[in-house]
């Protein structure tokens, strides 16, 4: 019975997002505002049948039903029930319905918290929202339904999530995630209705910012949780692999970077208009390229599980059709949001302007790494792959020139600023850092000339970064002459820009130090040994059996001491999941903020006791998730600045941003 | 002489062009550097692959082939396409998935003496699942084993 409402809603919700999407636009074509109008409601009505399918879906993940298919396929009894509710999205279809879901609940928000805009502009917006819906609503239904019966013979038990995704991260990173991508689409209606009416102001920026803020807060922690979970689940320690699926969801994360920077400059200036048009049309864009890669099974990769060219086709031809006709659209009347306001080679607006041009740069190199592979085996020519330094080495260089403007946007002025003032300002915090990354270079001279040389470019930046922006920061919020003036005396938006500012120069430390400093070993260990690795004594003291609720597991004991004192002890594991057979490797891992120490099993060697084991001291690699974590909380700052929450009046801008 | 912000607009041009054309280099640069094509056992024993450049070799692994040192993480294992037969060496950790008979991708360097030395090994994480790489690599090879049929002494122990 359940499925059957789930299939249900599921049609009901496509016949509200058609209406959404139809309607409204025939109304505007004709001047009838009663039609126009009917958008809201529709939404709404979507937003509930979208809501009741996901949680029909969920309870069956949650009774055991398995005569639904893809419950069958991706659960079992054992499964504990927080496995069981991440299952719900751990598959095509079910993945499919989250974003569905998602993005209805991203158009509810729409509705209820656009109060302060024109009618009609609301009524495109949530009319364009509806477009979108119906194209997913449609795929799910026709081509991947995840309330597919499996009658009258049944299977009495599923056949188990896969292990890979039986983890706590499981259960956030894919709705973080989604989130994020899903965001997107907002600031795209918002573009879409922009071209239409032919309208881009400061006051349509002002609308549109916040809401690209959250998608970029979401998608920031979607992406880091999902670097976090590759990092202790997949059992070799890297965390990040530019794996085309991580690409995906970096291209939009890099685009939406670069949207949040120039729709500051059309709000504050009035510039940029048509290209933050462009690039909220292309940040959705890539998440749809993203959608299409991760699941039309055109890549081989760990992540891609679904390979159906019905899928991949629809995909495809739906992407083909929203990002050409808004191009299209854009061609026509992007020329009607015209430019106003000037700026000199020194001033903020330029500044923006060169952070676009390299986010955009980055973007495209990054797709081209990503999508040669696909094109060569496409045209038949080679069968080949991209490798990691490529994305590496081109990533690294075009970011350099990017982190330093970081350290003196704060401080440049819109429309000019005078070089020798920029200097008078920046001397102090050039030459601290100079010397600071010579001191974290000079501490590494065991390393290789290369390595220390990137040490000091990286740790340059840190420090460049993190003191001007605190001390810019600093300088404007001291007039009260207390502490709490720090964070009262300053905007929330200012304060957004510092903290997510700081939050990247923490990450890099984390890139920074940790690619170039990780000691990593593969070593061969018998029980009783131990190993020095990176002046840590590693002793593996016992192995032992476990059982979890659906597996059973051999549990390794390893002591790590430190100048003879113990400071940590690891558990890996090696799990085999009683359903499917299959093994997973559990790392062990003691994380402080200076250092990881991870320990993975690798397998028993044959005719011995010993066995092959993954022993790495990793630096400062916490960084990555606590700056990651800041840059988020910079975006949930700005988001929840007071201006986007005054009503429809033009207000006087903060002088001092 | 040329208005102010003419100039200004040329400097900026001039600018953008020179950043995409170093861009452009650096991109082709670090690509043409970092290709890695993919390569079956029937293509190692015709000689067209190159030795002493990063490529990957996909296969089956023949089952007895793999021998595991008693010291060390050493290991040496056959691949096979079911039509030829290369000898991989590995010093380190094999994934969850390597068994004999599963299909493996391995990032290496093929030596002069038509040994592969791999610097990374993956196996797909699915037991069912074959990359799709070495079961195009089985296909591919299917006409060439069934010319010779003589799978018996295919893979001679070296």
């Amino acid at each position: 019975m359940l499925p059957e409402i789930g299939n249900l809603a599921l049609a009901f919700a496509l016949g509200m997002a058609v209406i959404q999407f139809i309607v409204p636009l025939v109304g505007l074509a004709n001047n009838q505002w009663r039609l126009v109008l009917l958008a809201k409601p529709a939404a709404i009505a979507q937003f509930s049948f979208t809501t009741l399918s996901f949680v029909c879906l969920a309870l069956s993940f949650y009774w055991n039903d398995f005569s639904v298919a893809y419950v069958a396929n991706h659960s079992n009894r054992e499964l504990p029930v927080i496995y069981r509710l991440g299952a719900t999205w751990g598959g095509h279809e079910g993945s499919l319905l989250l974003w569905v879901f998602l993005l209805a609940a991203w158009t509810f928000a729409v509705t209820s918290l656009s109060k302060s805009l024109p009618a009609m502009t609301r009524s495109t917006v949530l009319a364009v929202l509806g477009g979108v819906s119906v194209g997913f609503l449609s795929f799910i239904l026709f081509t991947s339904n995840p309330f597919d019966r499996l009658l009258p013979i049944y299977p009495l038990e599923g056949s188990d999530l896969n292990p890979l995704l039986q983890d706590p991260g499981m259960v956030f990173h894919p709705p973080l995630l989604y989130m994020g991508y899903v965001g997107f689409s907002v600031a795209f209606a918002f573009a879409i209705a922009a071209l239409i009416e032919g309208r881009v102001d400061s006051l349509w920026a002002r609308w549109v910012r916040p809401w690209t803020q959250a998608a970029w807060m979401f998608l920031t922690l979607g992406i880091a949780a999902g670097s976090w979970w590759a990092y202790y689940e997949l059992g070799w320690g890297g965390w990040w692999f530019w794996d085309p699926v991580e690409n995906a969801s970096f291209m939009p994360w890099l685009i939406g970077t670069a949207l949040l920077h120039s729709l500051a400059a059309t709000e504050k200036r009035g510039v940029f208009k048509a290209w933050t048009t462009l690039l909220a049309i292309s940040a959705f864009s890539f998440s749809l390229l993203g959608t299409f890669l991760v699941r039309s099974g055109v890549l081989t990769s760990v992540h891609a599980f679904a390979n159906d060219p019905v899928r991949g086709t629809y995909i495809l031809i739906f992407l083909l059709v929203i990002v050409g006709s808004s191009l299209a659209l854009f061609a026509a009347r992007g020329s009607k949001v015209s430019v106003t306001g000037w700026f000199n080679f020194l001033s903020r607006e330029f500044l923006f302007l060169i952070n676009n041009l390299i986010l955009a740069v980055v973007t495209i190199t990054v797709l081209l790494g990503t999508l040669y592979p696909i094109i060569t085996e496409l045209m038949s020519i080679e069968d080949m792959s991209v490798g990691e330094p490529y994305f590496d080495t081109v990533f690294t260089i075009l970011m350099t020139p990017l982190i330093f403007l970081i350290g003196i946007g704060p401080i440049i002025n819109w429309r000019s600023h005078k070089m020798s003032d920029l200097i008078k300002r920046t001397r102090w915090a050039f030459a601290a850092s100079i010397i600071l990354a010579f001191l974290q270079a000079f501490m590494a001279q065991d390393r290789s000339l290369v390595d220390q040389f990137q040490i000091f470019i990286g740790i340059f930046l840190v420090f460049w970064v993190i003191i001007l922006n605190f001390s810019d920061w600093w300088k404007r919020s001291y007039r009260g002459k207390s502490l709490t003036g720090l964070f009262r005396r300053v905007s929330l938006s200012s304060m957004a820009m510092y903290t997510a500012h700081i939050g990247l120069a923490i990450v890099t430390i984390g890139v920074v130090l940790s690619s170039n400093l990780s000691i990593e070993k593969n070593v061969r260990f018998g029980v009783g040994d131990s190993h020095d690795v990176a002046g840590y004594e590693f002793r593996f003291d016992k192995m032992s059996e476990v059982s979890g609720p659906n597996y059973d597991a051999l549990r390794g004991y390893f002591t790590v001491s430190q100048n003879g004192n113990d400071i940590a002890v690891l558990h890996p594991e090696k799990r085999q999941y009683r359903a499917s057979g299959q093994q997973m490797t559990e790392a062990g891992i003691d994380s402080t903020l200076t250092r990881d120490l991870y320990v993975a099993l690798g397998d028993q060697l044959p005719h011995s006791d010993d066995w092959a084991v993954r022993v790495y001291v990793k630096p400062y690699i916490y960084c990555l998730w606590l700056g990651s974590i800041l840059m988020a909380l910079g975006g949930l700052l700005a988001m929840m600045d007071k201006r986007y929450r005054k009503k429809n009046r033009i207000i006087k801008e903060d002088a001092d941003e | 002489m040329m208005k102010p912000h003419r100039k200004r607009r040329l400097t900026f041009i001039l600018f953008i062009v020179l950043g995409l054309g170093a861009t452009t280099a650096l991109v082709l640069f670090s690509l043409s550097s970092n290709i890695n094509l993919f390569y079956q056992p029937l293509d190692i024993a015709q000689g067209k692959a190159p030795t002493n450049v990063l490529i990957r070799v996909g296969g089956l692994v023949v089952p007895g082939s793999v021998q595991r040192s008693d010291e060390d993480l050493n290991s040496r294992f056959q691949l096979t396409d079911n039509a030829e037969c290369v000898w991989v060496s590995f010093n380190g950790i094999l994934p969850d998935l390597f068994r004999e008979g599963q299909g493996i991708v391995s990032l290496g360097k093929l030596q002069e003496n038509g040994e592969f030395v791999a610097s990374e090994v993956l196996a797909k994480h699915d037991e069912n699942y074959m990359s799709k790489e070495v079961a195009d690599a089985v296909k591919n090879a299917e006409a060439e084993a069934k010319a010779r049929d003589k799978k018996e002494d295919l893979c001679s122990p070296k």
